[in-house]
């Protein structure tokens, strides 16, 4: 019996599987401890635990030999570009659902890959390696240190009057940063898009492109947004950048799923050359979803020598499909990773949209691994339609308990640049879409009616009559929140009315039509709403037209010595103590750095908010905190 | 798994577009009017100022300590809210008292209103404390008061006892008579009802038995003082000079004393002890859930509010009060075609069975046998009665006297008085003379007692005692040969109906706490609701000894 091991993990392992599926194949995972309880695992007919990493070559391979896996599908990231992984999975007799050890090697090392594409007649960035080539490069031009890297010793010129002033500079700069002065000069692109050629190769000659994708929303350098077609491109400029990639490949004699990658001037449309991946792209799923091919199969085709199921003739791109990748991050604080439960993913049934993930709900969202909970994909007749469904596919979705990018995904979709198509690399920060305000009060009005129809439901006792029932005066019934991740807390007020309405906060009416463990049917001022609710712990979920409000329901009771410390420092998320910048007595400044936390593989400056004097520290460098920790303990200066 | 009963709904003929019915409903609605702004007065306690001062020292008001302690979202039943009505004392009476959730069990919860008199206890205060007693007793349910009180209403008379002299010199009562909270306090816990006591203020003297005498006791810190005397009485006793803390203040007695088992931090942490303890009772009730379907009625509660007239002239078919209280409107009457006055029936409100007797009009001898009948099957099955009392009296004259309307009348009594399932009481309308008593009054021991706006509670009806009075005057006229002056005579009974006709008024009735309050009409179904589920915290067990007799 044919059977296929995924070496890898997430979203990607069940999108491999459910093609595999539909093709008869029984599928296979491998999984490190952290994933123990993962959807892809239980998803797995059979899973074989790896003891290292999904970098442990050896170990998948045994997975697979223990298993009696025919076909290893290697996914994206981890080994799926390693050409000697490739090379040790063939060498098994394993079937491998990727391009040859060899096109790999060649495509990952970026001067072979690059020679290889002028050799094919594929345009690459101008370069050249001293000032002698500036002319031929074009101004304004780049010019990059040899050895460099985060922007150190790189000069952008605009004409050839700055040139040796600019390389001069960055020789000194590149001197000092890297001990290597050496610099080289590249064509400067001001607004450039990110777009990519799909193709797909077999081991008996045939070769086919599949349209391109364009990837240029990006945050951090990584893409949040990808659709095809590309808003700018015409059919000659796909047919043009579609042969470049072709060429390419028929150099290379490429087989199973490729991407060409370009960089394309926005001003002049003229594309360059970028890298090939020789693997399965994240985005890969706007490509299937206007072109109708199914690029797993076709992989899995091609690794068991089967030929191509589609030639060129066959490839029609119809309509636009567009995916947004749901990240667990911080888009108000720089994008910044987060973590936590996912108390709540609740993806609703309209608008119909493609949902590949590898979360469910409950799941952690740890550091362990790539922070990208899952990839929508919308696809529509039409460019504006697909944007349009997406935004509101994410709107729609109750999600809560990790602080996401849905909101901004949502806010980017619906931007009018985006819709006008104006999506170059720099779009966000050119353009920085501002999610829209949501209306709490609402949302906490909402949460509190839910409450009290929880609270009735659980009754023990006297559970027929209506909700705080009163013959005579008592204060009205009180529900306390606080907005997830703010200080700022909403007080919503209730008493039910003898037709069992409820007049809320002293002066609206409110009446709740139904009621369970995840949804409240209500009308409050005239406004009806079939609203999504879950709590989880103390967090309330409210999902609003506009997204889902996380509401923390406090306390009627607080345990003495269980509040809040005055002054107290907390640690705002899970980490580890790199260093303790004072000691107790230190007169500190606002802005001084107190703490530094290296969380989420970064360093961050825990920064005093007012002047003060240090009372006491609690932690030491080196030792690991959770979130909420209390790390010092700031005093008035009273002197 | 519920039952259901099979009885059809009542279909009630009331035309609710009747003149008749429109004046009533008006009427009502005024009356209820009135009740509403006296539940304001009552809940302002001792007024703005005493609670503007009971706020400055980061207390609460009484109602916001209960709201505070029940579970969120459940019932709360106050008992007596207008206590001291039309008296010398605040509408209320210095006290809270009712019934409500914590912790998911049903408690009796009294706590004295500090913005009046500090918390002294007034006589009416002192009433509605034992009936607060006796319904935890009576109910076995838990006992949680909050204590903050001056102690007796020194101001009363010297030597006093707990009511006012009346006027005309008489005195009945003695402060020798007094003190009887002390032993029914330590009753319930006898009797296994736990008492929970927080205290949140001053309980000096007798007040500090209430702590003293209770089970579990919570203290606040810089808050609660208990003292047997404090310093002012201990310098005149001892001459020790003393201070509140040293002498009774919470941290001494959680530490030192040991009077206090839980020190709370401020008043909110107080409650949440109490709730606490609640929780940890380990209470179940012998019935927890109803037996059988709850259906709201077919017939709208809403339209009880015109159903009884405010002169009590127009005559009411109780079957209309009943459809329009009763689950579904079901109802399956008991012999309906033999003593007609008296309606009797089997039906349940709020899933809980519930046999209903009520008044069509005065008692016959066969409607009397027909209830004593009646309260025996009830008793035989454990079924809780409900008494809708809209009754002038038992028939009076000779066919009835020759029909044994005394001994007929007797046995309903009898019935009645020996029947051991929970009683409750509503009454909408008259309820005058052994028509009272008959029905299962007050001093009858039953569970529970409520007016509609509507009732009017006397020896007999206003005319009734104006003219009887009238007559006795003629008759003593005529034996001494006097002249009778008929103008005097009718400014006397004009009078006499003016003062019988105040004194009969529900809003007297209630001030005096001889019931558990006046309710608006459409309340009826919930109020009984929670009735027949706290009297359900005590095994339900009908009378036993002989079969039922067929009377």
């Amino acid at each position: 019996m044919s059977s296929i091991l995924v070496a890898n993990r997430g979203e990607i392992a069940r999108r491999v599987f459910r093609t595999a599926r539909g093709m008869g194949l029984r599928c296979i995972a491998v999984y490190t401890e952290p994933d123990t309880n993962a959807p892809f695992v239980t998803d797995a007919d059979e899973a074989v635990f790896l003891e290292t990493s999904y970098l442990d070559g050896d170990a998948i391979i045994a997975a697979a030999k223990l298993t009696g896996a025919t076909i290893l599908h290697p996914g994206y990231g981890f080994l799926s570009e390693n050409a000697d992984f490739a090379a040790a999975v063939t060498a098994s007799g394993i079937a491998w659902a990727g391009p040859s050890p060899e096109v790999i090697a060649t495509m990952g090392d970026k001067i072979r890959a690059k020679d290889a594409a002028v050799a094919a007649g594929v345009p690459i960035l101008p370069s050249a390696l001293d000032e002698s080539g500036a002319d031929e490069v074009g101004y304004p031009l780049l010019v990059k240190a040899a050895a460099g890297g985060g922007g150190k010793g790189m000069r952008v010129v605009m004409t050839a009057a700055d040139l040796d002033k600019s390389v001069a500079a960055a020789k000194r700069e590149a001197l000092n940063g890297f001990g290597d002065e050496r610099v080289f000069l590249e064509r400067y692109i001001p607004r450039s898009r990110h777009i990519e050629i799909q193709i797909l190769g077999d081991n008996h000659g045939n070769l086919v492109h599949l349209g391109e994708r364009e990837c240029s929303i990006q945050r951090r350098h990584q893409k949040i947004i990808e659709e095809a077609p590309s808003p700018v491109i015409n059919e000659y400029q796909r047919a043009a950048m579609g042969d470049a990639a072709l060429r390419l490949a028929s150099a290379i004699e490429y087989s199973s799923a490729g991407t060409v990658e370009f960089l394309v001037d926005d001003a002049t449309s003229d594309f360059f050359f970028l890298e090939v991946n020789t693997r399965l792209q994240v985005e890969h799923p706007v490509t299937e979803e206007v072109t109708g091919v199914d690029l797993v199969r076709e992989q899995i085709r091609v690794a068991l020598g089967q030929p191509l199921s589609v030639s060129q003739a066959d490839i029609v791109v119809t309509g636009h499909s567009i995916e947004a990748r749901l990240y667990a991050e911080d888009p108000a604080n720089n994008f910044l990773p987060a973590i936590g439960t996912l108390d709540v993913l609740r993806l609703s049934e309209q608008p119909e949209v493609r949902w590949e993930s590898g979360v469910i709900e409950g799941s952690i969202v740890s550091v362990n691994f790539d922070p990208m909970l899952a990839k929508i994909i919308a696809t529509a007749p039409t460019r504006a339609e697909a944007a349009q469904r997406l935004a509101l596919a994410l709107e729609r979705m109750q999600l809560g308990g990790v602080t996401t990018n849905r909101s901004f995904l949502a806010a980017t979709l619906r931007h009018e640049a985006f819709l006008a198509g104006d999506t170059t690399t720099d779009f966000i920060e050119r353009h920085a879409p501002a999610v829209p305000a949501i209306d709490l009060e609402w949302a906490a009005r909402i949460g509190a009616m839910w409450i009290q129809s929880a609270n009735q439901r659980r009754a023990k006792v006297l559970r027929p009559l209506r909700s705080g029932w009163r013959n005579a005066r008592t204060p009205p019934q009180l529900v306390r929140f606080r907005l997830v991740g703010t200080t700022d807390e909403i007080d919503v007020s209730y008493q039910s009315q003898r037709d069992g309405s409820f007049v809320v906060d002293g002066s609206s009416s409110a009446r709740v039509f139904g009621a369970s463990d995840d949804y409240i049917d209500l009308v409050i001022d005239g406004r009806r709403l079939y609203a999504g609710v879950v709590q989880v712990g103390d967090a309330l979920y409210v999902q609003l037209p506009a997204g889902t409000v996380a509401l923390e329901v406090l306390p009627r009771f607080t345990i003495p010595g269980t509040t809040a410390v005055d002054g107290g420092f907390i640690a705002p998320m899970p980490g580890v103590v790199l260093d303790v910048r004072v000691a107790v007595g230190d007169k500190v400044t606002a802005g001084q750095t107190l703490v530094i936390l290296e969380a989420m593989k970064m360093e961050h400056h825990m920064n005093a908010q007012a002047d003060g004097v240090v009372a006491e520290v609690r932690v030491a460098a080196g030792e690991q905190v959770d979130n909420g920790a209390l790390l010092l303990i700031l005093e008035d200066d009273n002197e | 798994m519920n039952r259901t009963l099979l009885a059809p709904a009542l279909r009630s003929a009331l035309d609710t577009g009747s003149d008749r019915f429109v004046a009533n409903r008006d009427d009502m609605l005024e009356q209820l009017a009135v009740i509403d702004g006296l539940l304001d007065d009552a809940n302002a306690g001792g007024g703005q100022k005493a609670l503007d001062r009971l706020r400055s020292r980061g207390k609460m008001p009484i109602r916001e300590r209960i709201q505070n302690v029940l579970d969120p979202d459940t019932p709360f039943l106050e008992i007596s809210p207008l206590a001291a009505y039309n008296s010398d004392y605040t509408i209320g009476g210095g006290m809270v008292a009712g019934i409500g959730i914590i912790a998911g069990t049903e408690c009796v919860i009294m706590g004295n209103d500090p913005t009046v008199l500090a918390g002294a206890l007034t006589p009416y205060a002192s009433k509605k404390w034992m009936r607060a007693i006796e319904i935890a007793r009576d109910n076995r349910i838990p006992y949680v008061s909050f204590v903050e009180s001056a102690g007796g209403d020194l101001r009363i008379k010297p030597g006093g006892g707990d009511t006012e002299r009346v006027p005309g010199g008489m005195q009945v009562d003695h402060f020798a008579q007094t003190g009887r909270f002390f032993y029914e306090l330590i009753e319930l816990s006898k009797l296994r009802i736990p008492t929970v006591c927080v205290v949140f203020g001053n309980s000096t003297a007798g007040g500090a038995y209430q702590p003293g005498l209770s089970d579990y006791n919570i203290v606040i810190k810089e808050q609660s003082k208990v003292f047997l005397a404090g310093p002012p009485l201990v310098k005149m006793a001892t001459g020790e000079i003393s201070d509140d803390e040293t002498l009774g203040g919470a941290e001494m007695h959680a530490e030192v004393s040991g009077l206090g088992e839980y020190l709370a931090e401020d008043e909110m942490d107080a409650l949440r002890m109490c709730r606490e303890v609640v929780s940890h009772l380990n209470w179940t009730k012998d019935d927890a859930e109803p037996r059988f379907d709850i259906e709201e009625p077919v017939s709208d509660p809403e339209e009880l509010l015109g159903i009884v007239s405010r002169d009590l002239r127009t005559p009411v078919d109780v079957r209309d009060v009943i459809a329009r209280v009763v689950d579904g409107s079901r109802f399956e009457e008991f012999k309906p075609r033999y003593g007609s006055s008296m309606i009797c029936g089997w039906a349940s409100i709020h899933g809980y069975p519930v046999g209903v007797l009520g008044n069509n009009g005065v008692i016959y001898p066969d409607s009397a046998q027909k209830a004593a009948h009646f309260i025996q099957l009830c008793n035989q099955i454990d079924v809780p009665l409900l008494f809708l009392q809209n009754i002038t009296g038992f028939m009076v004259g000779k066919d009835f006297e020759r029909d044994g309307i005394i001994k007929k009348g007797s046995q309903l009594i009898n019935a009645m008085s020996n029947s051991t399932v929970p009683h409750l009481t509503v009454i909408i309308g008259s309820s005058y003379g052994a028509g009272t008593y008959g029905m299962s009054g007050r001093a009858f021991g039953n569970r529970f007692t409520f007016l509609w706006p509507t009732a009017k509670i006397a020896v007999m009806g206003p005319k009734q005692i104006a003219g009887v009075m009238s007559e006795v005057r003629r008759g003593q006229a005529a034996r001494k040969g006097l002249e009778f002056d008929e103008a005097e005579d009718a400014e006397l009974v004009a009078m006499v109906e003016a003062i019988q006709e105040k004194g009969s008024l529900a809003l007297a009735a209630t001030g005096a706490i001889s019931d558990d309050g006046i309710i608006d009409p459409r309340d009826t179904r919930d109020v009984l609701g929670i009735c027949l589920s706290v009297v359900r915290n005590r095994a339900i067990e009908g009378a036993a000894g002989y079969g039922v007799f067929r009377l």
